[in-house]
């Protein structure tokens, strides 16, 4: 009988083994396709604070990068945004990272804001599967399911790529058990050039009201960081392309509630001058988003505005926050030279 | 909450868990109130209907078992003083009245089913006649169809004809009679019990029993690999089959059809009553087998007895009998003979409560007319094949070598196969002139290459979902083949370690191969529709 039961434990554990084997193998690696998804989970190997944490969508992991900031102010920053991050990620990725550290401002970008609904589910997935599991994750799941998702199969993430079995290749293989980091302090590095083509402006609404869930995640943001004493910034990166046009209307709904809560908004649109935006050059996809030229000239902006404002002195003295970044700005610099333009 | 759901695994272990912790004699109780939590997760507005069902069924069993009770009690009290002739009048007088009360009964009953289910039916068809001479279309209602109401209704009806002709007694607990009614493992796709069967195991008290327990669960986990594997599978190509998006899919496409809607349906229906068997099992409670190796059936009456047994049973014993020897019948039967000569005279009574039978039948599957034709179309097969009778008979006895090779027997098991396979797929199309068209379009669109030239990717299964799915076939085949005299799952019962090996190698299969999740349709079984 003793037998029996043992190896009958012996079975179910083995099993158990196996289905979490085929659960790492399983899941989408994001290395050399969709890198996106592979940025929410790179937050955790940072081994210092930051000055400056960034959330938002693709505008923030497109339009900054955190190497630039450090090159030329000392200033130390993260970007933790993903594909079309929605409001609610956002503020339940900033809950996790106020958490292991206190930085003196976080920036979020707005654009997102549009948003009062879950939206879609290859996105969800990009953000919430690369959170490590705490209250904050699923809180973010919950909020974020779109009709016919359960919590279970972000719990058992098996449950959702268990047909991947036919499309298997190398790269899941390869990165069964590690990942390489594909960011830049969580900036996605960009140095193609597609300008921007069309004038055409975006398409009218019948209501331009932002959505209340999005307003009331956004009001969250704004109590969590007081909470902790952190300077909430918000802001709105320079695009020019009707598919991600940013309404006048909904800039005044902004500008109202951050005058209403003493919150500075600094809307890039429109400032390509001062910026020194080219759009002819500095965009990869036709004016969407920005490349690495664009996302330098607007990060080096951003910086100045930031130290006036927060009194940023920078960490150049501090060895130690000198050492890691010069890897980081070294490693940096070698993909820009490299180019990721296919 | 779908047998497929994880709620629903989850809510059954919570049910076993109390099942055998609770004291012996709750355990029905425990069953009642799990059974209404599971009909309230089905939809809160559907317990009335069941509430009602119940309360019929509770009162006029009662007042029918009253007045049974009171004519026996009557014929023994006076059975020196009343004559033979005298009791038996008395008897009869007591049946009409006892007659009329089930009549209620069953119009009570079964108007609520026919109500919720046949209304929109009906007016569409009444809407339709007076749109032909001129009248406005009318505005057809969209009911609420209750979650099994076909099947608890069948088996409450069930229950009263039973009280009524006395081979049961009706239950003077309300409560114990609402456990019968909504037992919840068969609730919703069956299979239909009788009273007698299975009201003595859930109200007796159940030690746990590891060998049932594990044979229950070695069937549940087989149900859900027949349904998420096999049945779900299949269900993405007949989806896409039957859309018909570019209107390209005649010809073969229509056979494959009809093959991948047979392994849907067994997949999905058998895979159903797997899990509720096996669950019922679990809780020491055998259930009546639905199906016993249909595919392996040689003629249409034998596939009938081999497939949905409880639902043919019930309408043999409650439709098809008590109409062949109403006193009309008998009537017809006199009048047909003497007419048109004793050999049409015999069978015409027969073949017209055989038509009834399988009107009803039809009826039952669905309000529409595929389902009508559906009925009617096994009808004449089974006459058909009745009226060749004598011809297949010479047949065999000239042949006695070849109709009694295996080769013979397996000729026949695809003939009817792909027979039943045919009338089946008039549950798919959109109605009986597209599947008409379809099948015609069998005979007359030759596109088998198209096959060979990406058509059988073209509908939604991929190589690798073709590989599934037809292994999946295979393992079914086989385990049909192995359970020929007895069930695999209790021969692995017999050994807990092939068993747990088996259920592993299950689990991770299912998990991998099965069709559930994003990218798939969420798929409820197909019977629960019914």
């Amino acid at each position: 009988m003793k037998k029996k039961i043992l190896c009958c434990a012996a079975l179910l554990l083995a099993t158990v083994l196996l289905l979490g084997f085929l659960q790492l193998l399983l899941m989408p690696k994001y290395m050399a396709d969709k890198q996106e998804g592979a940025l929410i989970g790179e937050y955790y190997r940072e081994t210092t604070a930051h000055d400056v944490l960034f959330v938002g969508d693709c505008e923030v992991y497109e339009c900054f990068t955190p190497p630039t900031l450090w090159e030329e102010y000392g200033v130390t920053s993260y970007i933790r945004g993903s594909a079309q991050q929605l409001p609610w990620q956002s503020y339940h990725l900033l809950e996790e990272m106020l958490k292991r550290e206190t930085p003196k401002a976080v920036v979020f970008n707005v654009y997102a804001l549009k948003y009062g609904t879950p939206q879609n589910e290859a996105y969800n997935r990009m953000t919430l599967d690369g959170m490590r599991m705490s209250r904050e994750k699923l809180s973010a799941i919950r909020a974020s399911m779109t009709e016919g998702e359960s919590l279970l199969s972000y719990l058992l993430p098996l449950l959702r790529f268990h047909s991947r079995w036919d499309e298997l290749s190398a790269e899941d293989w390869q990165y069964l058990l590690h990942r390489d980091t594909v960011s830049h302090n969580g900036y996605l590095m960009q140095t193609g050039i597609l300008p921007k083509t069309s004038d055409r402006e975006g398409v009218p609404l019948a209501d331009y009201t932002l959505p209340a869930t999005a307003m009331f995640y956004l009001e969250q943001m704004r109590l969590l960081c007081e909470e902790n004493g952190v300077a909430l910034i918000l802001i709105k990166a320079p695009t020019n392309n009707w598919r991600y046009y940013w309404y006048d209307e909904w800039d005044a709904q902004i500008a109202d509630y951050a005058d209403g809560h003493g919150l500075s908004y600094y809307n890039f649109i429109g400032l390509d001058g001062e910026i020194g935006l080219d759009w002819s050059t500095d965009t990869y996809d036709g004016g969407a988003h920005l490349n690495v030229y664009g996302a330098e000239k607007l990060t080096s902006y951003f910086g100045e505005i930031l130290c006036r404002e927060l009194g940023l002195a920078g960490h150049r003295d501090d060895a130690e926050i000198s050492a890691v970044w010069a890897e980081k700005l070294d490693a940096y610099k070698q993909e820009k030279e490299k180019g990721n333009t296919p | 909450m779908s047998f497929t759901s994880a709620s629903f695994l989850l809510f059954a272990v919570l049910t076993l868990l109390l099942y055998y912790t609770l004291p012996k004699r709750w355990q029905w109780i425990l069953l009642l109130g799990a059974s209404y939590v599971f009909y309230f997760f089905a939809g809160a507005e559907y317990l009335l209907f069941i509430l009602f069902t119940t309360a019929v069924t509770y009162l006029c069993g009662a007042l029918l078992q009253k007045r049974a009770d009171a004519e026996d009690a009557f014929v023994e009290e006076n059975r020196e003083t009343l004559s033979k002739a005298e009791r038996k009048e008395f008897r009869a007088a007591e049946k009409k009245k006892r007659f009329r009360l089930l009549v209620a009964g069953l119009l009570l009953g079964f108007g609520v089913l026919a109500v919720v289910k046949y209304t929109s039916f009906v007016l569409s068809g009444v809407s339709s006649i007076g749109q032909a001479f001129g009248a406005a279309p009318l505005r057809i209602p969209t009911l609420l169809l209750p979650l099994g109401i076909s099947f608890y209704t069948f088996q409450s009806m069930g229950y009263l004809i039973d009280v009524y002709r006395k081979t049961a007694r009706a239950e003077k607990n309300p409560l114990r009679l609402a456990l019968f009614v909504s037992y919840f493992p068969q609730l919703i796709q069956g299979p239909i019990s009788r009273f007698g069967d299975l009201a003595p195991q859930l109200f007796s008290e159940h030690r746990f029993d590891g060998f049932r327990f594990r044979s229950g669960l070695g069937s549940v986990a087989w149900g859900y690999f027949k349904k998420l594997v096999v049945a779900d599978t299949a269900m993405i190509a007949v989806k896409a089959l039957v859309e018909n998006k570019d209107g390209g899919f005649t010809g073969i496409y229509v056979f494959l059809l009809i093959l991948l809607y047979s392994a849907q349906i067994y997949g999905d229906f058998t895979g159903g009553i797997d899990i509720t068997i096996g669950l019922s099992e679990m809780l020491g409670i055998r259930l009546a087998e639905n199906f016993d190796r249909p595919f392996s059936s040689r003629s249409t009456k034998e596939y009938w007895r081999r497939w949905h047994i409880t639902m043919g049973t019930w309408f043999t014993d409650y439709v098809f009998y008590p109409l062949s020897v109403t006193r009309s019948m008998q009537r017809f039967s006199k009048w047909s003979r003497e007419k048109l000569g004793t050999a049409v005279g015999k069978r015409l009574p027969v073949y017209f409560a055989t038509v009834a039978t399988w009107f009803l039948t039809g009826l039952w599957h669905g309000a529409g007319w595929n389902f009508i034709v559906w009925g009617l179309l096994n009808c004449l097969v089974i006459l058909v094949s009745q009226e060749l009778q004598p011809l297949y008979d010479r047949f065999n006895h000239r042949f006695p070598r070849l109709t009694a090779s295996r080769a013979w027997g397996a000729w026949q098991a695809l003939r009817t196969f792909l027979l039943m396979g045919l009338i089946r797929s008039l549950d798919c199309y959109r109605n009986v002139p597209t599947t008409f068209r379809m099948w015609w379009s069998m005979l007359t669109d030759w596109n088998v290459g198209e096959l060979f030239c990406g058509g059988l990717t073209s509908f939604g299964l991929a190589l690798s979902d073709w590989c599934v799915l037809l292994c999946g076939i295979l393992l079914l085949a086989l385990a049909s083949h192995l359970g020929k005299k007895r069930p695999v799952r209790e021969w692995l019962a017999e050994r807990p370690i092939l068993l747990c090996a088996a259920l592993c190698l299950l689990a991770v299969v299912i998990l991998l191969f099965g069709a559930y999740g994003i990218g798939y349709d969420a798929s409820q079984f197909i019977y629960n529709q019914f």
